[in-house]
């Protein structure tokens, strides 16, 4: 990594929302975070957090129409950096799939079932290298034996129902890589294997990362997945990120009450016998007219540390005594800090 | 795949004895006496016992049925001496009514109905996929809307209508087809007459099936483009046309064949309100006349043929399917 750093990809007030028949829902509101090269940027929350959206609309895959989307998504593309929310549909084909790749949650069904393997990954080179057909297949099968495919050659002319989940992981990947993009977006590629096989293709994406230099943003619910591989993290609630913070920071002194909550209902091996699993109580809110204020407050368990009224009618920013952590929270950054860490003792005791 | 088609063959033919054995037990269990069906009015019962021998309809009822299918492998010889004649391999009967063998009269009507069925089966495929894409690919817009309308009409407007509005319009009023006086034509003969003589029948017969093509192919493609692998193509760049094209149609392709062939087979069993209305000597046609006079062979023969085309269109579907679909290929 003695490369120096260039910036990938950086969202700036990323705002997506879809009009629906029950109203306009605020997927996404006022995300940024920036990716550099050879470094992994986690996204975390659970279903519905945003955390997919987000990564959609880098690639700019959501429907034209259906989704009003402000804001900026700059995706470097050589020397020059192409704004995804503004571009035209034929700047996004030619930078999508070329400058910034995407793998996505269910090798099962991400795949083509009636094409061959090798083809499946050719198109995706001759989608930018028209004509070069001999060079594509020699590319599918360089790319294959790269991601650790046994006997790629005979496995190119092979249909995705004869690979195994994990396989059809690292053909994704693989197809991914054809182009050698600088930036990867992966969206929970391990959420649909086993576990055994989810430490193989972390390790791969590693690899690949440092044999390539490539920025990954890895979107995640599982933070096992974003202690093992992560750098920086970002922790999303109702399309807003609550915290972002070196990983360590987010393990050992998180800052937002929900980080908190999530580490807390880690199930962990050392656990008494008896005692229940900890849980975030209540529900994430409807992202259709979402309340003023902290959107988690009504499951805010340290509501009492705060201005009860602030957090119900104020949106706190997402500020922190050190730039690299910050969080929305109307806790006072110092008594937080005592707080979190009483409640962090007892997760590691 | 070798095994498979075998297996899968070796199945069709029990079915197809199955079903001719049914459909031979139904016909001799019918209130008629069929040797005094063979002669007009002027029958005499000597002349009746006579041809009942000369049929074998004198013999009980499993002989009768092994001659029958003993004749569609050997052909069969009616009677002794000089008044007896005979029909070649493959035969399936003798019609007393038409004085000619059952097998001859299929053959003759047999290209008829093929040429209708296969005319038809074209132009709807392309109609209706190509209507059924338009109107994915615009949902919601004015193509969808056009579509709708036509999926509308077309479901409703029975064939007898169509048919005979294409028939008082296009020919008689506006002259644009001749009405065709002069009968069949084969393609390899005459392939402008025989264009002529299919043109209205195949519309006809094509707006129904079409109807219901757009609506399965408008169906797919929207559920297809929802796919998965369909957001892993745009990711990779492929463009919006060429994900429709090749990703989507290829997807579509394998149900749209099994649709095709079980409906196609459902026409050669007898189009025959179209085949009336035409005036269009095939197979439809043939079993409506024959079921009008009691011509009993020959509403076996059609029946049974029938249940074949259907038996052996399901093995050429599931073939089909095996080389469209590569999970279904078994080794």
């Amino acid at each position: 990594m003695s490369e120096a750093k260039t910036e990938l990809l950086k969202i700036d007030d990323l705002r997506v929302s879809f009009k629906t028949d029950d109203g306009v829902v605020k997927a996404v509101d006022g995300v940024s975070l920036t990716v550099n090269s050879g470094e992994t940027v986690a996204v975390v929350g659970e279903s519905g957090s945003g955390k997919t959206v987000t990564s959609l609309s880098v690639m700019g895959l959501h429907k034209r129409g259906s989704a009003q989307i402000t804001g900026s998504i700059k995706v470097r593309d050589g020397e020059r950096m192409l704004d995804i929310v503004t571009a035209t549909d034929e700047e996004i084909l030619d930078v999508r799939g070329r400058a910034v790749a995407m793998i996505f949650q269910d090798p099962m069904s991400a795949l083509h079932p009636f094409f061959r393997i090798g083809n499946q990954l050719a198109e995706a080179y001759l989608v930018h290298n028209p004509g070069k057909k001999e060079e594509a297949k020699k590319r599918a099968v360089e790319m294959l034996d790269l991601v650790g495919i046994p006997d790629p050659l005979q496995r190119a002319n092979e249909y995705p129902h004869q690979f195994s989940g994990g396989m059809r992981q690292r053909v994704m990947i693989a197809m991914a890589l054809m182009n050698s993009p600088k930036m990867l977006i992966a969206d929970e590629p391990t959420t649909a294997l086993d576990v055994t096989v989810q430490a193989q293709i972390l390790a791969l994406l590693s690899d690949l990362q440092k044999e390539f230099n490539m920025g990954i943003l890895l979107i995640t619910h599982d933070l096992g997945v974003v202690a093992q591989v992560t750098e920086r993290v970002n922790v999303m609630y109702a399309g807003r990120i609550v915290e972002q913070a070196p990983v360590d920071d987010i393990f050992y002194n998180p800052a937002h009450p929900y980080a908190l909550g999530l580490l807390q209902s880690v199930p962990r091996i050392t656990v008494h016998g008896g005692e229940r699993l900890k849980a975030i109580p209540g529900q994430p809110p409807s992202l259709i007219n979402l309340p003023k204020g902290c959107a988690f407050a009504p499951r805010c368990e340290y509501i009492k540390h705060a201005d009860a009224n602030a957090c119900a009618t104020l949106m706190p920013e997402l500020l922190g005594a050190s730039p690299a952590h910050t969080a929305r929270c109307h806790i006072p950054e110092s008594s937080r800090k005592e707080i979190f860490a009483a409640a962090m003792k007892e997760v590691r005791a | 795949m070798f095994h498979f088609i075998r297996k899968r063959a070796a199945f069709a033919v029990a079915t197809i004895l199955v079903v001719s054995a049914v459909v031979y037990l139904i016909f001799s269990l019918l209130p008629f006496d069929p040797a005094s069906l063979t002669c007009g009015q002027r029958c005499t019962p000597q002349i009746i016992e006579g041809n009942r021998i000369k049929l074998g309809l004198d013999k009980p009822i499993w002989e009768q049925y092994w001659l029958f299918l003993s004749g569609i492998f050997v052909g069969r010889t009616y009677g002794a001496g000089s008044s007896a004649f005979s029909c070649s391999a493959p035969a399936f009967g003798y019609s007393f009514n038409e004085n000619a063998c059952v097998t001859d009269m299929l053959l003759e009507a047999l290209p008829v109905t093929l040429s209708l069925a296969i005319g038809a089966l074209i132009l709807w495929l392309v109609v209706g996929m190509g209507l059924g894409v338009l109107a994915a690919r615009f949902k919601g817009k004015w193509p969808d809307t056009v579509s709708s309308v036509f999926v509308l009409l077309a479901t409703s407007l029975p064939t007898f209508v169509t048919g005979l509005a294409l028939l008082i319009w296009v020919s008689i009023k506006w002259k644009l087809v001749p009405l065709s006086l002069s009968g069949y034509v084969s393609i390899f003969s005459n392939p402008y007459g025989f264009f002529q003589y299919f043109i209205l029948p195949w519309i006809t017969l094509a707006i129904l099936y079409a109807a219901v093509y757009t609506r399965f192919t408008r169906a797919a493609v929207l559920e297809t483009l929802g796919e998965d692998y369909i957001r892993t193509a745009r990711a990779k760049g492929v463009n919006e046309k060429t994900v429709l094209r090749k990703h989507t149609l290829r997807a579509i392709l394998a149900p749209i064949v099994t649709l095709a062939g079980l409906d196609f087979a459902g026409l050669i069993g007898g189009a025959i309100i179209t085949e009336t209305i035409f005036n269009l000597p095939g197979l439809g046609r043939l079993t409506l006349r024959s079921v009008y006079e009691f011509d009993l062979p020959v509403v076996l023969a059609t029946t049974i043929l029938a249940a074949v085309v259907v038996i052996v269109m399901n093995l050429i579907v599931d073939m089909l399917y095996a080389v469209l679909d590569p999970r279904v290929r078994i080794d």
